[in-house]
């Protein structure tokens, strides 16, 4: 029983990371419809741009953390966003995911080349103390990784719900046509869902990096499991990232620890080919028109 | 015209020239710069430049000075077998790497094909028991580091049974039969077996399966950040069973990346920068004055493959690749007569080293020899 509540809790914590990479998915999908195959990156970089701050300009590691989301958000929100995605939506998705599978492999050379290849230790937002639950050992990173995660998500659905900026920019998600004629500025919006995107990445990587260590190669394996989360959740539901990125991180414990070590990325496949079977929208996604 | 071209392409077939201009000799470094194993390649590429230096500084090989090509094989076993036939290509004489086992059992394909001497860093015994006749260790397959470990496991600790974490590649695979076979030779019993993939980076689930087992020992061999990965994991669910590793195990970058949880495990190393040896101590302190950090096991294959191959070449006389793969075979090498091989090494005439090795334990950022085992 306690190895089983232990498997439970490491893979929530490790999976309330995942959803924030996830819901990156979600947030640029309903903006600008777009698939953005260096999100797993976007949450490696910000890493190494915190150690920059930390190690290079001996920032203390608090301001080195703002410094790192300062840049992230300017970098990954700002820049991508005008100099990849604005450019390339004219011409439709295919250009977009190719552009993003570029950008993917260009961020992780640049780091290789710029920074290391090696991995880099990395601190930790909370302390290792652990104390018991009925036999499992919970650490005070698998709780603030959870808290911090449900925060930032509890928080981010407030601004779209309970602010006029965050309705907006839900009204452009909704359709960039009328709420344009409604007087909203579509492009603006789209450019608040990239930064925040970016900043949610940010506070992926702070909390991941110190299980993870820092290291260019990580994005791959993130990026590849917040994309299950998102379309086991729902690729336009931020709610459904959530569920997908802690389902995904529960079911790669279990399956790791009672089905196979070796196939543990099996369960959360075949949980993905199931959901695809029987509803394709994802658990909480609901169904698009498409227009023909 | 015709008959110049003829006589050099049968010259270069069998070996006797290429890799050389006039003073040059050209040596290619096929090793893990980028992904997973770039802890390892680095270390290794580091101590191979710096052993071509000084042997260059010293007058060269036959005369010659040496001249390293590099390349990346990005951890990836297919790349790395381009590689070394692109080394081969640009003129390699000789072939040092790769250090993962996963890419050695492939690319070492091509040297045999080729008659191509090449020195490894790889540990996996089925590297040396295929029959090659050009690959040559400068470190111990697992089935000779198994039997010390197997030895320590039953006669220093008293274990009944011991848990295993292993990676799921040709490197893990190899060991893990290897010591599996030991254990059951010892009546020891395995009563957890859990292997992981390269590069993994959760192992929550894997430690509670190590833990839950009730082992008297934890047996752990892994590369070296998935080392520190899972030593971290260990020390948070709060195990206390001992800890052995082999090697990796107790590698300087997983001291180092683990934080503070490698202190207090022990193992077996082939090499380590830590022994009470004058020779090991001043490359030690050499490698550690160019590059800014310490010297790991990994570095010390690297100098022993670039000495082993300057020497081998410089015995066999001649710039012909088959006599030097003949020299290699059954060859030693004493401290007292190149002291930059840093420990009295001999080969076999499978390309199997034997040595003298290590009994450490990690004690804060530190790993302290506690006993010399003597060469298997």
């Amino acid at each position: 029983m306690s190895d089983f509540l232990q498997l439970i809790i490491s893979g929530l914590s490790t999976g309330s990371i995942y959803a924030l990479a996830a819901i990156g998915f979600t947030l640029l999908w309903q903006a600008s419809q777009t698939i953005n195959f260096a999100q797993g990156e976007f949450v490696m970089v910000p890493a190494f741009f915190i150690l920059i701050g930390s190690r290079v300009l001996g920032l203390p590691f608090p301001i080195a953390i703002g410094f790192g989301l300062a840049v992230a958000v300017f970098t990954l929100g700002f820049v991508f966003k005008r100099l990849v995605i604005q450019p390339m939506l004219p011409h439709g998705h295919l250009p977009i995911v190719m552009a993003t599978i570029a950008l993917a492999i260009l961020m992780r050379e640049l780091v290789k080349e710029f920074y290391s290849a090696e991995a880099q230790t990395f601190p930790a937002l909370f302390s290792e103390q652990t104390f018991d639950v009925f036999g499992a050992v919970i650490s005070h990173q698998d709780i603030g990784n959870l808290a911090v995660s449900a925060v930032a998500i509890i928080a981010l659905q407030l601004f779209l719900g309970r602010t006029r900026t965050g309705r907006s920019m839900q009204a452009t998600a909704q359709n960039p046509g009328v709420a344009e004629i409604l007087g909203v500025n579509v492009q603006r919006m789209v450019l608040y869902t990239f930064m925040i995107n970016a900043a949610l990445a940010t506070l992926a990587s702070v909390l991941i990096s110190p299980i993870y260590l820092a290291k260019f190669s990580n994005g791959e394996p993130i990026g590849l499991v917040a994309f299950l989360a998102a379309i086991v959740g729902g690729f336009n539901q931020v709610r459904g990232a959530l569920v997908g990125g802690l389902l995904i991180g529960v079911i790669d414990n279990l399956s790791a620890a009672y089905l196979s070590s070796e196939y543990r990325i099996a369960g959360p496949m075949i949980l993905l080919i199931v959901i695809i079977l029987l509803r394709p929208q994802g658990l909480l996604g609901t169904s698009e028109g498409r227009t023909v | 015209m015709f008959k110049t071209i003829t006589l050099a392409t049968a010259l270069a077939t069998f070996g006797i020239i290429g890799a050389a201009s006039a003073e040059t000799l050209k040596l290619g470094n096929v090793a893990e710069l980028s992904g997973p194993g770039a802890t390892v390649g680095n270390a290794w590429t580091d101590a191979i430049n710096m052993g071509v230096d000084e042997i260059n500084a010293a007058g060269g090989v036959l005369g010659m000075q040496l001249e390293i090509d590099t390349y990346d094989t990005q951890t990836d076993a297919q790349t790395s077998r381009a590689l070394v036939q692109k080394a081969i290509d640009d003129g390699a004489f000789l072939i040092l790497g790769t250090v993962y086992s996963s890419s050695t059992i492939v690319n070492m394909l091509v040297t045999m094909q080729q008659g191509i001497p090449q020195i490894v860093g790889s540990e996996s015994p089925s590297i040396t028991q295929k029959g090659n006749p050009y690959v040559f260790r400068s470190s111990f397959g697992a089935q000779k580091s198994m039997p010390k470990i197997a030895a320590y496991l039953d006669e220093g600790l008293g274990a009944k049974s011991v848990a295993v974490s292993w990676v799921n590649n040709e490197f893990g695979k190899g060991g893990h039969d290897a010591f599996v076979a030991e254990m059951e030779a010892r009546g020891i019993e395995v009563v957890a077996d859990v292997s992981s993939e390269v590069g993994q980076a959760d192992f929550a689930s894997d430690v509670t399966q190590l833990k839950s087992a009730n082992a008297d020992a934890i047996f752990v061999y892994l590369h070296e950040e998935e080392s520190a990965r899972l030593l971290k994991e260990l020390r948070k669910q709060n195990v206390e069973a001992p800890i052995i590793g082999e090697t990796t195990l107790l590698n300087q970058k997983v001291i180092e990346l683990s934080e503070g949880a490698a202190d207090g495990i022990m193992g077996h190393v082939g090499l380590t920068v830590d022994a009470p040896n004058p020779e090991i101590q001043a490359f030690a302190k050499r490698f550690s004055d160019r590059y800014g950090y310490k010297a790991d096991h990994n570095a010390m294959k690297g100098y022993v493959a670039i000495y082993t191959a300057a020497t081998a070449i410089e015995r066999a006389g001649e710039l012909d690749r088959q006599k030097v793969a003949d020299t290699l075979h059954n060859m030693t090498i004493t401290v007292e007569d190149v002291p930059n091989i840093l420990l009295n090494v001999s080969w076999d005439e499978t390309g199997e080293v034997s040595r003298e090795s290590f009994l450490v334990e990690v004690q804060g950022d530190e790993t302290i020899v506690k006993d010399m085992l003597p060469a298997n």
